[in-house]
Formats: C-alpha cells, structure tokens, sequence
C-alpha cells in the first residue's frame, strides 16, 4: 500500500496529451477548409505508423503496450507530423519520417519522457535533408480537390501539379537567386500565394493554431513563457531588421503568420521532454529558437527554419537549465548561481 | 485585533478536496477511558525519556512516568490514575511496524488527580521555567512534537517582534485546530499571552486559513475581550487564503510577515516564533493550571459514520476511537494525520499520541490506489506546485538515479515532505517516497563515513602508538642489554666457571624482568574513572547500573514477540 499523499489530482499524461490533440483541431479546420482534406488522410496515415511503431518498440523493450499506447504522446508526434509536413507529400515520406520519429528519435533514447530531441523535428529535419524538394511542395490556397490530392500521395500523378512555392520559399529564392532589384514588397507584393499578412489561407491555419494555444495556456498545460518569449523575440528581431533594411528583410507580422511560427510557439517549442523547465530557462530557450529560426530563415537554404532552431536549442536545453534554477524558499537574497 | 494585516504569498501550494466539514457538525466529546492505555515513553523530537515506575506501582493522573533524558527531551505522564501493569515494547504508532518502550496503565476509574497547582513563571528564573514546561511535557501539537521548552527560552531569544499562532490547519480531514479555536478561544488566547510574556515578543498574529469562519470569528471575539478587559491590544487574528501546505510554520510565516526562514536557520533569527494554537492551549494549561499534557483534541474522520472530534488522553488505542464514530465496513488502513503527510499505521491498536492530530480511517474507495506510474514528462507540475521553490522532478531523477551529491545540490533537505509535487504529478510518480529514500541513503551515508572516519582515526592513533612504544621499548631492552653484558663480562673475568652462555643468561634476565613488568601492570590495571569517588557518587554509579539491567531486562527478545 502506498504512501503519502494518500489521494492524487485527477490528472494524467493521457489528458495532457489529448488536450493537446484537441488545441490542434482549430488549426486543423482551418488547413482542411483552405487546402483540402488532403490534411486529414497525412494524420491518418501518420497515426497508424506511430501507433504500430510505437507497440513495435515497447514489444521490443518489454513494456506495457496499453498502458503507454493510450498515453496519446504517440499521436501528438504523429499529428505534428502531418501537420509540418507538405499535406500533398508522397505517403511513404509521412510514413517514414513518423516512423524514425518514435523508433529512433523516441525508443532508442529511452521512450516516453527521456529523448532529448523533439521527435517530430526530428523526422522534419532528417526528411527536408533527404527529400528537400518534397518537403518544399506545399498546396495552393483553394486547391482542395481531394481526388487529386489522392493521387499525389499516392503517387498517380506528379506533385507540381498541385504545388506551388510557400511565401516564405518564394521570398527566399527570390532574395538570393534573383538580381539586385528584388525586394520584400516587390517579390511580396505580385506573389498569389501572399495573403493579408502571411501565407494565403497559411495565416488562418496560423489563427486556428494561435486559438487552440491560447486555450492550452487556459488550460495550464503550457505555461506563458516560451509562446511569449518565442514570439517576441522572432517579432523584435524582425522588426529591427526590416526598420535596417525593408527591401531585404521581411517584417514581423510576416514573420508572425507564415510558416510554421504559430504551430512552433504553442505545441513545438512547448514540449516539455526535450526543453528546458525553469522560468529563466524557458524564456531563454524560446528566444534562442526564434534567433535561430530568423537566422535559417533569412541566410539559410531552407524554406523554414523551425525544426533546425528547435534540435539546436535541444541540445543546450540541459546546459540552460543548469544555469537557470531558481533560488529556492529562503535563499532568495544570496542565490548567485554557484552549481 | 482587526485583521488589516498585509499579506504575503509562498509560490506553489494546491487545493485539494478539504472534507473538514463533517468533522466540525458535533462539538469536541470527551472519549471514554480506554480498559489499557499504552502510554509510549518516546513522543516528542529528541531523547527517548527514562522511565520514573515500575510495573505494579500505583500512578496518580498527571504523574511523570518518564523523565526527560538529555538536552533535547520531553516527559511524559500518566493521562489518568491506575496501576502500571507493564513497561515493555510495543507496536508503535509509525509505518516502520517497530516497537518502542511503553509504559502500560490499568486505569482504576478514578481519576485521581496528582497535586498540581499554577506555576508563577513571572517570578521564576529562565532556568525554572525551562525545566518545568520540560517536565509538563508540552511539545509542538501540530503534529510536529517539539519541545516547547526549547522554544519558549526568553535568554536565547532577545527581540522577538512576533510570536505567530498557527490556527491555518491546511491539512484536508484535520479539523482539530479548528474545534478548538470555536470551543476554546479564550483559553488559547490566555496561553499566547503567557507564551508572548516569556518570550517579550511585540505582537500575536494568529493565522487561520479562511476556510474556518467560525474559528476566526471566535479568536477575534477572544482578542476583543481581552482588549476591553485589559487593553490588550497586540493581539491580531488574520484570517489567510487556503491553500495547502498554508499551515507550514515557514509559509505561515511567510504570508503573515513576509520573511522567509531559509532551511537549517531558526525562526528566531528572524525576530519570529511559532507555535500551534494546540500547544498555546497547552501552555496555558500547564502554566495556569499546573496541568501536564496529558491529553489532546484528535479529529477522527474518513471512512466513518460519524466524524468527529475528541478530548482523549495520551495513550488511548486508535481502534477504541474509530469505535466511537462507527468505522465503515469496506474501511482497510488507519492514518495518523492528514491524507498529505499522514503516517499509514502498523494497525489499529497503536495509541494516540501527542502528535496524533488526526485518526483518518481510509478505504481503497477514499483513497484508491495510485493509476499506474507513468515515466516523468519533465511537465514542471511539481515545480508549480512546490511551496520550497524546488525543482521535484530534478530531485526525482537524481534520487532514482542515486546520485545523491547532486540531489543535495539541488536542496533536497529543503524540502517539506509536504506532498504538493506527488498530488499533482500526472504521471503519478509517488516522488516523495524518492525524497525519503534519498534522505535517509544519505543519512545513512554520513553516519557510515562519519563512524568509519573515527574508526581510521583511532586505527592510525593505535599503530602509531604502537610504533611509538615499540621503538621506547626497543631502546629500553638495548640499554639494558648493554648494561647486562657489561656486566657479564665483569662477572665472566670474576668466576672460573660458566654455567651458562652468556647468551642464555641475558635471556633469562630479560624474561624475568618482562614477568615482572606483567605482574605490576595487571596489578595496576582497575578502571580509573571509578576510584577515589565519595559514597554519594558510588551510590549512583549502583543506581545508574541497576537501571541499566533493568532497561536490559525490559529489552530483552520475549516481549518483542507479542507483536
């Protein structure tokens, strides 16, 4: 029999887990109602490869299969997934990369709890490496015929059919391909993939995202600290930048609504395993991964630079956390950080 | 005695279900006298007290039974007259299932009062009223059993500006605080007075948690009654949040004056002392009354019929309790204190103690059994919910991974035990159980290197000693062997004949002189400490050993089988 405390807090990682299942459908409508249900079939397929992945692995290891199959942390990998991932990508990339997502991103580091990497960027960073262009083949605002979206996932058609260039990949492409006239608005200005402030439909997606994390921090699963931090420190490095020089770089707002930055603030940056977990730590965390992702997405090669700005700031997680502890009751005053 | 008192707040803390109300629907009954009350010599924090009688001796109510041995110790006494039938070991009121000396007591049904009288601490030195309040046996009732003494020392403790009262009673089920503080206000209220006088402390502020407004109502009425009376005026009752671990003497503290007492310091460093409003009803008893602390208010709540509190005198089983509130059928354990910190009990059987608050009655339906342990999602829950501002799941990886430096370096010994992290830890990790293996490895630890440490000494000291004393020998045996064949040599060119070898006679000689050396030392040798003494030290030395075989004889395995 155990011992005290006698009685718990209703609360379990499966309800964690599946709070954040929920706080993702708004942003998910959304992605269905301006790109098609092309969405929904990537989730699917994303779930399924996870779920058998993930009873694979714990048969492997020895552990309870229902009892961590149920956990739901499985599927919101495989929901992250799907949703950072082009939604017309070939069924077998959403596969693969789900599935190096729990076998070796999440199992042979230990499961549930213990990998130091988030395992969706994972499968994001390994696949943009190995497949750049279908990573880079997202779908055109309006274009919801699922019967061709069918056909490019699974592989009776080509992609480009379908496809058009993101905002974000536009505007990079154009800034360092293209001559010297190239700038923010001109490229900006005639793209139609550019809508109000970000991507066309992109930055509905994005509201959809910003709503169910707005109901995650009511619902105290994430705390404030790093969607905040997270945001502005990508808005103030932004702002600054495009106050320099508005012909080469893009303004905050645009930074705000495209690309992956809302799905990244709420329910990537906040996963609690591979972050940090201090105050201090979180808001430090947060803002090393909006740095990054400014960075990677002005000077680097690839269209979005979440997933990159996320293993990076992964790997100093531990290092910030050690320098962050905050003094404990009573040892307010005198607390230098001496660990 | 208005309570406009600024507020201060601890981080962390949760609400869980309080159920205090059931308890508080009856007035305070006194329990019966139990057929047997095993009264444990050892209720209080520090050294185990000696036992004053003897198994068949006759005790009056309120007679000390065990004397407070060492600096840190508290008496204890008969809760009623009868005769001592036993003192032996018995099942204690702990989770270990140990037993500990006890002293076992057939009431007559009289109820026989000692002599007791006031004591007049306003005319008595330091010293006297630092060995009376030790010997009325009054410890912290919270649930803490310090002794009062200790804390009541006006030389140690020069300008104290307040003494806290701590009525807040944070602890779901616990209601005991609460009853007495409707019942008895007055009487706590005279008990703080006398504790501030000895203290010279500035002011009373006595914390309730807001969820008791009758227990405020009625403190406050106390503190207006006092103030008209006698123009008392430095008492204050303030009423704070509710908010478990408020009752915590470091986050009482906190939100009443704002200081935080780090771990390992005193209160009174701070200018502040704190006491439960139990113990000031105690004191004032003791003091006023010249009564020991011989019983206490126990709520008894959980999986009864009737919850309930009760006057019970120290010593009285649990079970005869529970009988008085009709325990439910499907009832399966017994707990001393709350369902956050509370001690599951051996059994039924064991006595109510002086840090006996509360007898929760629990069943696997009012407390089932934890959801199977998920691992640690690094979700930071416990660190919210951490009143110490301690980072629990840090602890807990260190602890489970055994790297004890690190967990200290994580102020593991900050922390209160309180139970906040395991209560809303979603993958119900019972991590105060990893808190209290880390602890005691480490106790463990430092116990074990600190013997060994002196082990090495006193080893090193042997050999050099022995070395030493080697080598003075050596050169004593050379000396005189010189000495010797001089000798011989003189003695050889004096006789014709040579019985012996000159070799043969040296040994001789030196086995002689070293018998003789043995002689003489044996004779000296008689423990030193114990010569030249006067008769009255030679009496007690005879006494002190009679005890001793007393205490071995109580010891020994037979009794132990009972259990």
């Amino acid at each position: 029999m155990n011992n005290s405390p006698y009685f718990l807090k209703p609360a379990s990682v499966q309800s964690v887990m599946l709070r954040v299942l929920v706080a993702l459908l708004p942003g998910i409508a959304a992605y269905v109602w301006f790109f098609g249900a092309a969405i929904l079939l990537q989730i699917a397929l994303a779930s399924v490869a996870a779920l058998a992945a993930e009873a694979l692995m714990l048969a492997l290891r020895g552990k309870p299969l229902m009892l961590f199959l149920t956990d739901g942390s499985a599927l919101v990998t495989a929901w992250l997934i799907a949703l950072s991932f082009p939604s017309i990508a070939p069924w077998w990339l959403t596969v693969l990369g789900t599935l190096l997502a729990i076998i070796v991103a999440k199992h042979l580091y230990g499961g549930l709890g213990q990998n130091p990497f988030n395992p969706a960027m994972v499968a994001f960073a390994l696949m943009i490496v190995a497949y750049p262009q279908l990573m880079s083949q997202w779908p055109a605002a309006g274009a919801t015929d699922f019967a061709g979206q069918w056909q490019a996932i699974f592989g009776a058609r080509p992609l480009d059919a379908i496809s058009m260039a993101t905002p974000l990949d536009a505007l990079r492409t154009a800034l360092h391909t293209a001559d010297a006239k190239a700038s923010v608005a001109g490229v900006l200005g005639s793209n139609p993939a550019v809508g109000v402030v970000g991507g066309k439909g992109w930055e509905w997606v994005a509201a959809g995202y910003l709503a169910g994390g707005l109901w995650l921090l009511q619902q105290r699963i994430i705390s404030w600290h790093m969607p905040t931090a997270f945001l502005a420190a990508l808005c103030a490095i932004a702002g600054v930048f495009s106050l320099i020089d508005n012909t080469q770089f893009a303004g905050p707002l645009f930074h705000l609504f495209t690309g992956g930055t809302m799905l990244g603030a709420f329910f990537i940056v906040t996963d609690p395993v591979s972050g940090t977990t201090t105050p201090k730590g979180k808001l430090i965390f947060a803002a090393g991964v909006a740095a990054l992702t400014w960075i990677i997405r002005t000077f680097g090669a690839y269209p979005d630079g979440i997933a990159f700005a996320v293993l990076l700031m992964n790997i100093g997680a531990p290092l910030i956390d050690l320098y962050t502890q905050p003094p404990v009751f009573g040892h307010k005053d005198k607390r230098g950080d001496s660990r | 005695m208005t309570a406009l008192q600024r507020l201060f707040k601890f981080n962390g803390g949760v609400k869980p279900a309080y159920n205090k109300e059931a308890s508080t629907r009856l007035p305070i009954a006194v329990a019966p006298t139990p057929t047997l009350l095993v009264i444990p010599l050892h209720q209080s924090i520090g050294g185990m007290p000696r036992p004053l009688v003897k198994p068949g001796e006759r005790v009056l109510k309120g007679q000390r039974i065990g004397g407070a041995d060492g600096n840190v110790s508290s008496a204890v006494h008969a809760s009623t007259s009868g005769t001592v039938i036993a003192v032996e070991m018995r099942l204690m009121p702990h989770t270990s299932g140990l037993s500990a000396m006890c002293v076992v007591i057939e009431p007559d049904g009289r109820d026989e009062w000692i002599p007791h009288g006031p004591f007049d601490f306003r005319n008595a030195s330091p010293t006297q009223i630092h060995d009376y309040l030790r010997d009325s046996g009054v410890v912290g009732l919270g649930g803490a059993v310090f002794p009062s003494y200790l804390k009541l020392n006006p030389e140690k403790q020069r300008n104290l500006d307040t003494l806290v009262l701590n009525g807040a009673e944070c602890e779901p089920y616990i209601t005991c605080d609460d009853v007495l503080m409707r019942e008895r206000a007055a009487t706590i209220l005279q008990g703080a007075l006398v504790m501030r006088d000895m203290l010279g402390a500035g002011q009373v502020l006595i914390g309730i948690e807001d969820n008791k407004p009758e227990a405020i109502a009625a403190m406050e009425a106390a503190a207006h009654a006092v103030k008209t009376a006698v123009g008392e005026s430095s008492v204050k009752v303030v009423s704070v949040p509710t908010l478990y671990p408020a009752g915590g003497a470091k986050q009482l503290i906190r939100v009443l004056t704002g200081i935080e007492v780090p771990h390992g310091k005193r209160s009174t460093d701070y200018g502040v002392q704190c006491f439960n409003v139990g113990t000031a009803y105690a004191i004032f008893e003791a003091i006023a009354l010249g009564q020991p602390l011989i019983s206490r208010i126990v709520t008894v709540a959980g999986n009864v019929g009737q919850p309930r509190n009760f006057e019970v005198l120290l010593g009285t089983p649990m079970r005869d309790l529970i009988a008085l509130c009709g325990p439910l059928p499907d009832s399966d354990r017994v707990i001393m204190g709350g369902p956050m910190m509370g001690l599951r009990m051996p059994d039924d059987s064991v006595p109510v103690v002086k840090a006996a608050n509360c007898v929760l009655v629990g069943s696997s339906d009012l407390f089932p059994p934890p959801p199977p342990e998920m691992p640690c999602i690094r979700c930071g829950e416990c660190a919210k919910a951490c009143p110490a501002d301690l980072q629990p799941f840090e602890l807990y990886w260190f602890a489970r991974a055994k790297i004890f430096g690190k967990a200290q370096e994580y102020d593991l010994f900050d922390c209160i035990e309180c139970g906040c992290c395991a209560y809303v830890c979603p993958s119900h990790i019972p991590l105060v159980d990893y808190y209290r293996f880390a602890k005691s490895e480490i106790w463990a630890r430092e116990l074990a290197k600190v013997s060994s440490d002196e082990a090495r000494e006193r080893y090193e000291f042997r050999m050099l000693r022995e070395e030493r004393e080697k080598q003075d020998h050596a050169a004593k045996l050379a000396a005189k062997a010189v000495a010797r064949r001089e000798k011989a040599a003189a003695a050889k060119t004096d006789a014709a004949k040579v019985a012996t070898t000159p070799e043969q006679d040296e040994k001789k000689a030196l086995i002689a002189a070293a018998l003789e050396r043995v002689r003489a030392q044996k004779e000296q040798i008689q423990p030193e400490n114990t010569i030249n003494l006067t008769p009255e030290q030679v009496a007690e030395v005879a006494a002190i050993e009679t005890r001793r075989a007393e205490i071995r004889e109580m010891a020994k395995p037979h009794v132990w089988q009972d259990d």
